[in-house]
């Protein structure tokens, strides 16, 4: 086997020093009955060139060389080849959480510059090194809310991400901690009055997404002092990161559960991704997960420890502000290395691409079916609603190597034949283009320079 | 120190200073090139109004050859697997294929979006259910989530369907018993799900104690959480007497699959007694650990927990294609967005296939050979605190050294002049002062014995001149840090300094 480096002559030399006459020696201490006297039924031992092959074959069965419009929670942008270059050495890949500081400064390094710039992008005080994701991002972000108010209930906007409230439902049922949800309105931003009536004096803090799962901008700062007229936190989500290059981040929230994919990190169908924690100073003892913290040696050398290790949970087991040890150190080096490629002047210049192109599909497709939610701005995600179920039209889209946008009905019935579409730098005006017309039923084959119709039919709404 | 303690693994060599980015940042310098824009121009205040960002605060301004020499001298300051043993109880730090990522950066694996179509999602569907089938045949269980991002998840995981079951059978039950070796993360997660915990205390063979087990065992109940083999190395001889003791009273059998590298191919959990288990993939399945994640935790079960997964699971439909089933009713809901760490059940499996059942069991067998290979070597300098036959890991004790004021934490810090990784110190708390070792199958001999001499060599100075290994480590770029100072008044994130007025 190619990746055990001991010669038959070394396993007999090495038995021979322990004293034992054969293998199944050490494993005599599991029962007899126990001990597997088979092969296990799994593949054969394979080449690497075999291994190559299998999962070559199995990514053309998985939309290789499709264009998407999907979002929704996962985005297609840019990954600048230095990443991979960089994470791919064995130094940061194949090391373990910096426990022994002295021999893992890299790593600790590199953890403080990442806290350092979500804090910066986010205008929060602080960040953590990592979660598992956004979802659970904004679940743990709830249970910290319950520990630093005391109090118990949650209140949750119904345009934050489907499955991260699924997930908050998963974690919050067994904590007690009853979640309330609050309707969007024809803006497709948060009801404030709904919301002001649902914040109760058990509400440890309100929820929301900003941009929300439709892509619209939330007015953070109301939202805020709604909340916190009542003593409630103010928990905000971020799920497209590259969304903070061009929008005011929530400088009013008192902590940010972030889901940092977009930073350089692959789709890789839904993980692993980058969930991030960030908050004010006077929370940081209730906050969960790593912490990178800077101090000095015996000699007064600038160095970096994990630190504030009493929340977790190796040292306070069942009292820990959570249960998380292993999370996403070698993705957020990911998105740590494409913060510092775009930089201050990067991330703007990109988010304002994306915008750019969501504004010029938004607008391409508003001639010919509704908009949905128009009256808030929005940054590279939007609504669109048709009379064909946008099913069918993915359907008819596939056909062309397009993966169309993502059908609302199945978390928001309401909305009838609803799809959310994504654009970002990398999606073409022509892309764009084509996909509208096959959307809409006019036949595309490939040739899109007779796109504009005199007289375009416009789609009927739903609605 | 005499010329018998120079270490034969490694010497001094140059290292690169570097500063924080921030320090090398100037407005003007770039890395980026954005494509020009296909479509108009936008005017972003009207856009956005009041919500337009103007400003990204301390951002770094670099050039692409900074930033790779950068994060190239950090690396620099790390140890790895790819550069020695790295022996850490309990983590499993085994060797990294390459062709594990490769395979990941497959386009089409690498692009997938998690909400295409089932009909374009069948290669990432035959990857998660031919991996799920897979560590079904190894562990012996029935169904299994891959959805877990980690294993204190899986642990989370296994726990809700625990509580789902015992309440599907008219009693959520009141707690959990965990034994005094078990990992931090246990008791964390009892807690999440809303479990009291009870602890169980370990006989002097270093297993759960049968007798008290039968004792605490009553209808309050829910679970036991054991790992086997467990933090001792020590594989659960009653085992089975465990699970018939939780099994007559109703509760359930969790198994914490951290030391699966003890059993893969050899012992089914399935076989003993096990009700419910979660895998470390990042541990027995080398997917990297990557200086702390992504690691990901799939939880497998017996048939009776199984209406109680996670949504959704993979299915084969009518026609024969792959997809997901999100109606079950039953479920515990969902733990994380998606399905789970995916590019990490590319690697793991990946890595099945590299080894085959020949050479998953082959493995398992170098794995625990290095461990008693190491305990040989090691038996008579330092303090064997249970004499129980080890497994994959061996764990010893600081009591001879000690009593020269010297601790395990600073037999570790000698150990990186070394050239080696520490070993896990002061776990597990049965042991006091305790040094946990996993060497895993990935050690050649002539590596174990460099390790074996560095220790031995160790135990030496502390006789000869214990402050000079209480000063370790000598040969790193910075020596041990004030971590007292760093949790007193934390610096979390870097500032400019205050500019002169």
């Amino acid at each position: 086997m190619r990746y055990l480096p001991k010669s038959p002559a070394d396993r007999a030399a090495m038995q021979q020093a322990i004293g034992i006459r054969s293998i199944d020696d050490l494993f005599s201490p599991i029962p007899a009955e126990y001990r597997l006297a088979r092969d296990l039924n799994v593949p054969r031992q394979m080449a690497e060139s075999e291994i190559v092959d299998y999962f070559k074959q199995r990514a053309k069965e998985n939309g290789e060389g499709y264009t998407s419009f999907l979002g929704a929670g996962a985005y297609a942008h840019y990954r600048p080849i230095v990443i991979d270059a960089l994470v791919q050495r064995g130094e940061f890949l194949t090391s373990y959480t910096p426990y022994q500081a002295e021999f893992a400064q890299g790593t600790l390094q590199a953890i403080f510059e990442f806290q350092t710039m979500i804090s910066e992008l986010t205008g929060m005080d602080l960040a953590n090194a990592s979660m598992y994701d956004g979802s659970t991002a904004a679940a743990e972000a709830v249970m910290m809310a319950v520990r630093v108010t005391g109090k118990n209930s949650a209140v949750v906007a119904r345009s934050l991400h489907p499955e991260y409230r699924e997930v908050l439902t998963t974690y919050a049922a067994h904590q007690e901690i009853p979640l309330k949800t609050v309707a969007y309105t024809d803006s497709g931003q948060i009801d404030l009055k709904e919301l002001e009536k649902a914040i109760g004096d058990d509400t440890a803090c309100v929820l929301i997404q900003s941009p929300n799962f439709f892509g619209t901008i939330e007015d953070v700062e109301a939202i805020a002092d709604i909340a916190h007229k009542r003593g409630a936190l103010l928990i905000v989500s971020i799920a497209e990161a590259v969304s903070l290059g061009i929008v005011e981040p929530p400088r009013t929230a008192d902590i940010v559960a972030m889901e940092a994919q977009s930073f350089g990190v692959p789709l890789g169908f839904g993980g692993p991704y980058c969930g991030v924690l960030a908050t004010k100073d006077k929370f940081v003892r209730q906050m969960p997960g790593r912490l990178a913290g800077q101090t000095v040696d015996k000699n007064g050398k600038r160095g970096f420890v994990l630190t504030l290790a009493t929340r977790e949970q190796h040292i306070r087991r069942e009292k820990a502000t959570s249960n998380i040890c292993t999370n996403q150190a070698l993705v957020a080096l990911m998105v740590n290395i494409f913060m510092t490629v775009y930089g201050k002047v990067g991330l703007r210049e990109l988010a304002k691409q994306n915008l750019a192109k969501a504004t010029y599909a938004a607008d391409q497709f508003s001639k010919h079916a509704k908009v949905l939610f128009s009256s808030a701005p929005r940054f590279n995600e939007f609504v669109v609603q048709t009379s064909e179920d946008p099913r069918a039209i993915n359907s008819r889209l596939l056909e062309h190597k397009i993966v169309g946008g993502f059908p609302l009905k199945k978390f928001y019935p309401e909305l009838g034949h609803a799809a959310l579409w994504c654009s970002t730098e990398l999606t073409t005006r022509s892309s764009i283009d084509k996909a509208i017309d096959i959307a809409v039923g006019r036949a595309a084959d490939g040739d899109n320079s007779d796109r504009n119709l005199k007289n375009p039919e416009p789609v009927e709404v739903a609605r | 120190m005499t010329t018998k303690h120079i270490t034969r693994k490694a010497t001094r060599h140059i290292s690169q200073n570097e500063g924080l980015i921030f320090e090398k940042s100037s407005p003007g310098k770039a890395a980026w090139k954005l494509p020009p824009l296909d479509v108009p121009e936008v005017d972003t205040a009207k856009l956005l109004g009041k919500q337009e960002r103007k400003d990204l605060g301390n951002m770094p301004e670099v050039s692409e050859i900074e930033i790779m020499r950068h994060f190239t001298r950090l690396s620099t300051w790390n140890y790895a697997i790819d550069l020695g043993m790295y022996p850490l109880g309990s983590c499993t730090m085994k060797y990294n294929p390459r062709v594990n990522e490769f395979v990941a950066r497959v386009e089409g694996l690498a692009n997938g979006h998690p909400y295409q179509a089932e009909k374009i999602s069948q290669g990432a569907l035959q990857i998660m259910k031919t991996l799920s089938d897979c560590l079904l045949e190894i562990t012996g269980m029935d169904a299994i989530t891959l959805q877990p991002a980690a294993g204190a998840q899986g642990e989370l995981t296994g726990l809700l369907m625990v509580r789902a079951y015992h309440e599907s059978q008219g009693n959520a039950r009141k707690k959990i018993l965990i034994p005094d070796s078990a990992h931090g993360t246990n008791p964390a997660t009892a807690a999440t799900v809303g479990y009291a915990v009870e602890n169980l205390k370990s006989n002097d063979r270093g297993m759960v104690d049968v007798a008290a087990l039968a004792a605490q065992m009553n209808e309050d109940v829910a679970a036991l959480m054991v790992t086997n083999p467990n933090t001792l190395g020590v594989f659960e001889q009653e085992i089975h007497k465990i699970a018939d003791l939780l099994h007559e009273k109703g509760g359930l059998l969790y198994m914490d699959g951290a030391n699966m590298n003890a059993l893969v191919g050899k012992a089914r959990p399935g076989d003993f007694g096990v009700d419910v288990m979660h895998l470390n993939l990042h541990k027995t399945f080398s997917t990297p650990h990557g200086g702390g994640g992504p690691g990901s935790g799939p939880v497998a079960v017996k048939k009776i927990l199984s209406p109680f997964l996670p949504t959704p699971v993979v299915i084969t439909k009518a026609d024969g294609t792959l997809g997901f089933d999100y109606n079950r009713p039953q479920s515990v809901g969902r733990v994380r967005a998606f399905y789970g760490n995916f590019g990490m059940f590319i690697r793991a499996l990946a890595y099945i296939f590299a080894n085959g059942p020949d050479g998953l069991r082959q493995t398992t067998e170098d794995a625990v050979l290095n461990a008693n290979y190491i305990r040989k070597g090691l038996e008579g300098v330092y303090d064997l605190p249970y004499s129980t036959p080890s497994m994959h890991e061996v764990v010893f004790s600081d009591k001879v050294q000690s009593k020269k004021g010297v601790k395990t934490m600073d037999l570790a810090k000698r150990l990186i002049d070394y050239g080696f990784h520490p070993y896990t110190t002061a776990f597990p708390l049965i042991v006091a002062g305790a040094l946990m070792i996993e060497p895993t199958e990935s050690e050649p001999k002539e590596e174990l014995d460099l390790f074996i001499e560095a220790m031995k060599s160790i135990a030496e100075e502390v006789e000869e001149d214990p402050q000079f290994v209480l000063d370790a480590p000598h040969n790193t770029r910075i020596s041990r840090l004030d971590e007292t100072a760093a949790a007193r008044k934390p610096i979390l994130r870097w500032k400019p300094a205050p500019s002169a007025p």
